[in-house]
């Protein structure tokens, strides 16, 4: 079972990454107000469509 | 015509969105397609033709590939560039680098296309296509990830939205999965001998296979769902405590499920029970995503009545729900002595692939097309309610007939006489399984149906809207 010295170490970066990574999502401040984030996506397109037809854009 | 500096209105970059909205629709009748035609074959034979480019072997690749990785991609790069930037309020990072991602991922697809019929495959299940298209995979992949993370980088509202940790983790692991599993040693331009060998091989396959299935087919999904939802509920999520919560377990329990395809196999006893193990420890943080989306309509049940595109959405969580019952029931050694090289395994796919995944990618899109075309609404409500109640059926019809199909040919296999001889062949197994074929060869094609329909609602969508510059909010209500 040779894989294992390969997916064993990989795996157990992985993790280290992993608690790495919520370190950071913990400290930077993104579990802060987790009351209010639910909601922001819904007022956030209050203004979503349609723009003034005096400027112009390209198309693609 | 007044000139003015691009800083003074920023606006969303929605191109890439569209082209891979609208891709998504077109491989899904063409993947759909593929999975009626092999699902013929399987009935009748005959429909092989006697051509090679034509024979099941050589398709059912192709089908797989068509509806993981052309559908199910094209969906979740077109949402995944839709949520970054409408949630993070801000212009998708090198818009040029998104539309080499677009072309790039097109020129896979044909090539795939092209390469399967023809017999080229590395033989290893969602990873068939040999290394040149491999190493084209990850170029786009990596792009992908430079967009997407530079969008979130260069976000204007300081919290990263629940949806994207899902995107990101789905970006992150496919990148990683893919790069360790097609390692291989090329012979010729399109023949290559994998990295690893035996039952070795099998394990890095089935860890790659097991989190294609968890990264791409799952937390790529809920990433979808956690924005689809609330916005066509016009509810915010159920718990966003337990969408975060659920997140971190979710992903670090799935890697280690893989071993559950490998039950009785070669592979060691104590890898399959890890595999095990966590396959069942995986029941809890799926439902979690299952119960917040479910619970996203609490209060507002009422909606599900007239709402057809909710009705895919929720129903879609149904399905997940079921198969991350299911799964885990099939991970236990003994259910899975069963279970294994039965229709079953097929029966529950295809509950997550149509259930899951199909009619989440359809509420979604039904949701975000129109909207890409200056509209509030697809062409037809009532063509969506349609195609809901087929899509239900079709998947009904499809995976009872696996399951029934597989727990007969799980128990036919280990009969036994009392001198221990088996007491069926094998071909009558496959004799006693027609009549589920052909149902679930009806059930595929009712499906499909209702991908036509889309396909059709889709069209008449755009043709009647028009593409529209969208601003991006310039004073954000929390920053």
């Amino acid at each position: 079972m040779d894989i294992l010295y390969l997916l064993i170490p990989l795996s157990a970066v992985l993790v280290l990454a992993v608690i790495g990574l919520f370190g950071w999502a913990l400290n930077s401040g993104q579990f802060d107000d987790l009351e209010h984030e639910g909601e922001r996506i819904l007022d956030a397109d209050a203004h979503e469509m349609v723009d003034a037809p005096d400027f112009c854009q390209t198309q693609t | 015509m007044s000139v003015r500096p691009a800083e003074a209105l920023p606006v969303y970059e929605d191109a890439p969105v569209r082209w891979f909205a609208l891709a998504a629709v077109l491989w899904g009748v063409v993947g759909m397609s593929v999975g009626v035609l092999i699902a013929a074959q399987l009935t009748w034979p005959e429909f092989n033709f006697g051509i090679p480019w034509l024979s099941y072997g050589r398709l059912r690749p192709l089908h797989t590939n068509a509806v993981i990785f052309a559908f199910g991609g094209c969906a979740l790069m077109a949402t995944s560039y839709h949520v970054v930037q409408r949630t993070c309020q801000t212009r998708l990072f090198l818009p040029a680098l998104a539309k080499f991602t677009f072309w790039g991922w097109q020129a896979v697809i044909v090539a795939a296309a092209i390469t399967l019929p023809l017999g080229f495959t590395q033989g290893k299940e969602y990873a068939e296509l040999e290394w040149p298209i491999d190493l084209l995979i990850a170029v786009v992949w990596v792009a992908y990830a430079i967009v997407f993370f530079g969008t979130v980088g260069t976000r204007r509202v300081r919290h990263i939205y629940v949806a994207n940790w899902f995107f990101g983790a789905f970006i992150i692991a496919v990148a990683l999965l893919h790069i360790v599993n097609s390692a291989a040693v090329p012979v010729t331009l399109w023949k290559s001998y994998s990295a690893y060998a035996g039952v070795q091989d099998a394990m890095v396959e089935w860890w790659y296979g097991h989190n294609a299935v968890g990264f791409f087919l799952t937390a790529g999904f809920l990433g979808m769902m956690y924005y689809y939802v609330p916005k066509q509920a016009e509810r915010p999520v159920y718990s966003y405590r337990l969408s975060i919560v659920h997140f971190w377990a979710l992903i670090f329990t799935y890697m280690w499920a893989g071993p559950h395809h490998l039950h009785y196999t070669a592979l060691p006893d104590w890898a399959q029970s890890i595999g095990m193990l966590f396959s069942l420890i995986l029941l809890a943080p799926s439902w979690g995503g299952m119960i917040n989306g479910v619970m996203t309509l609490s209060g507002a049940w009422h909606k599900l009545r007239d709402d057809p595109i909710l009705k895919f959405l929720i129903v879609s969580l149904s399905f997940y729900g079921m198969s991350t019952f299911e799964g885990p029931m099939m991970s236990i050694k003994t259910v899975n002595s069963l279970s294994h090289y039965t229709d079953w395994t097929i029966g529950h796919v295809h509950s997550g692939a149509l259930g899951w995944v199909g009619l989440i990618t359809m509420g979604s899109l039904y949701h975000l097309i129109p909207r890409l075309f200056g509209r509030r609404e697809m062409y037809s409500t009532k063509a969506i309610e349609l195609h809901f109640w087929i899509a239900t059926v079709g998947i009904v019809l499809y995976i009872a007939a696996m399951w029934i199909a597989g727990v007969m040919q799980g128990l036919m296999w280990r009969a036994t006489n009392p001198d221990g001889t088996l007491v069926y062949t094998f071909v009558e197994s496959v004799k006693a399984t027609y009549p589920f074929y052909v149902v679930r060869l009806i059930g595929g094609l009712i499906y499909l149906s209702g991908m036509l329909l889309m396909a059709w609602n889709v069209i008449k969508t755009v043709g009647a809207g028009q593409v529209e510059t969208v601003r991006i909010p310039l004073l954000p209500a929390h920053a």
